[in-house]
């Protein structure tokens, strides 16, 4: 267990040694906070909460965590050091999970970077918090499944524009199956019960529940499923 | 010591190491020759861990590494073909990762370690170089510096000298001698001269296969007055 400690670390200050982390931080708080203002009507909607802001999360997600993920095994396996990190004495688990917390809590980092719109909220309103740390709590649960999806694409390839298409794909699908749009179409030939079924699978109905405040424990455990069946499937395809 | 029996991959309808047996004792520096593609390389990466072998085991100072991965990859120093390393991450850098890795987690002891590396590895000039902007020879030396940090009382180098200018080869051959006094040392090779210069023992590959297992000057002594590379090419003949 203590070996995924130097793992989590070499692979979160991995992010600053490049540029990636700056693009990164700097494109996911413009797009975020830009998507709220100019698209969801932020100051328009004259109301003190960050529900303009967090429901293009999903959206968001689709095409930055892939970019944030598609290097973590892919990277490794086309410059070898797959082959140093596996001869160094730890369990494929502890490289997983030690991967998978440093980019979590960096894409957490960046989440938190967005409070001082939660701040100007406080300041022109009053506003509901635990709305909004509910809210924040989903956003990055919903980072948290998305990223796992995306570092156990990328520990199928070598090369990183394969894992980062399959990234969004995968994530276009999950987000798909819980789509109103999408479920509404599935309901005009299938059973309700049939399209409930399908519309749970994905990330939305789960996301939509904490991001109004709704603290479910089935919500939660979705999110823990998804990110521990990634995370096992991770590291069944890096022992293969 | 190291102790190889039986080893046998297979990929696809190929196979790459066919039943490979033999022992390194401390002391024993082991000259592995054979063409690319004999397997070589196969076999390196199944003692050190690396990938699993499809039969037979290989244990390393009384564990098997097919028991044991874990314990068997603390008691190996590996250095890899091409060492990769994080091209990212300066040289201290990426010696202290290795160090916390290889269990060395206090600060003063991971300096030590990661000092005494860099000191015998003559990499002070570049430590705080990212590995990246380094030339070969330096970038192989940090390959060195990476395994022989923890004393290893075994080590298994991948073509520790491809590349290298004459200059090069000679200072590693002379570390690798130093390093071989009470340790059991496996090094792969094309160059027939260095095996001379060297190793204690010759184990020649074939078709994945061991078709010698002596001494250098046994080896020799098979065509007297020839040279080494056409007792080399009488047989390996089978291999193209």
């Amino acid at each position: 267990m203590s070996q995924i400690a130097p793992v989590f670390k070499r692979e979160f200050l991995g992010y600053f040694r490049s540029p990636v982390a700056y693009v990164f931080l700097i494109v996911f708080l413009v797009a975020s906070v830009g998507l709220a203002f100019f698209i969801g009507g932020f100051f328009r909607g004259n109301q003190a909460s960050l529900e303009s802001f967090f429901v293009f999360h999903p959206w968001l997600y689709l095409f930055l965590i892939p970019a944030a993920a598609m290097r973590l095994w892919a990277e490794e396996k086309r410059g070898g050091t797959v082959e140093l990190l596996f001869t160094l004495p730890l369990t494929t688990r502890d490289a997983v999970l030690g991967k998978f917390f440093a980019a979590w809590l960096f894409l957490v980092l960046g989440l938190a970077l967005t409070t001082p719109m939660a701040a100007t909220v406080g300041w022109l309103g009053d506003p509901d918090w635990g709305v909004i740390v509910s809210g924040y709590l989903g956003s990055a649960l919903l980072a948290g499944a998305s990223l796992a999806v995306c570092i156990l694409l990328s520990a199928l390839t070598k090369n990183q524009v394969i894992a980062f298409v399959l990234g969004v794909l995968a994530l276009l699908v999950l987000v798909f199956l819980g789509w109103s749009v999408f479920n509404q179409l599935l309901s005009s030939f299938l059973p309700v019960a049939a399209v409930d079924f399908i519309a749970n699978l994905g990330f939305i109905p789960h996301f939509d529940a904490l991001a109004k405040g709704i603290i479910d424990p089935r919500d939660l455990a979705y999110f823990g499923s998804v990110i521990a069946l990634a995370l096992a499937l991770n590291i069944a395809a890096l022992e293969r | 010591m190291i102790e190889v029996k039986g080893l046998v991959k297979t990929y696809g309808n190929k196979r790459a190491v066919d039943g490979v047996s033999f022992t390194v004792r401390p002391g024993d520096i082991l000259g592995f020759l054979g063409p690319n593609g004999a397997g070589k390389s196969t076999t390196m990466k199944m003692i050190t861990g690396f990938i699993r072998p499809d039969a037979g085991t290989a244990t390393v100072a009384g564990i098997d590494v097919t028991q044991d991965p874990v314990a068997v990859k603390s008691k190996i120093g590996y250095l890899p073909e091409s060492a990769p390393a994080y091209g990212e991450m300066t040289v201290v850098e990426f010696l202290r990762f290795v160090a916390e890795v290889r269990g060395f987690r206090a600060k003063a002891a991971r300096e030590e370690r990661v000092e005494r590396a860099i000191a015998r590895t003559h990499l002070d000039p570049v430590r705080r170089q990212t590995i990246e902007t380094l030339s070969k020879g330096y970038k192989q030396r940090v390959g060195f510096a990476q395994a022989l940090l923890h004393e290893p009382a075994c080590l298994v180098l991948d073509e520790p000298t491809d590349g290298l200018d004459p200059n090069q080869k000679n200072e590693v051959r002379s570390l690798i001698k130093t390093m071989a006094q009470d340790r059991a040392v496996i090094l792969s090779t094309h160059i027939l001269e260095e095996v001379e210069a060297i190793c204690t023992r010759i184990i020649l590959i074939s078709q994945g296969k061991v078709v010698v297992d002596e001494t250098p000057a046994a080896f020799r002594a098979r065509k007297p007055g020839a040279r080494l590379d056409e007792i080399f090419r009488s047989l390996t003949k089978g291999d193209v």
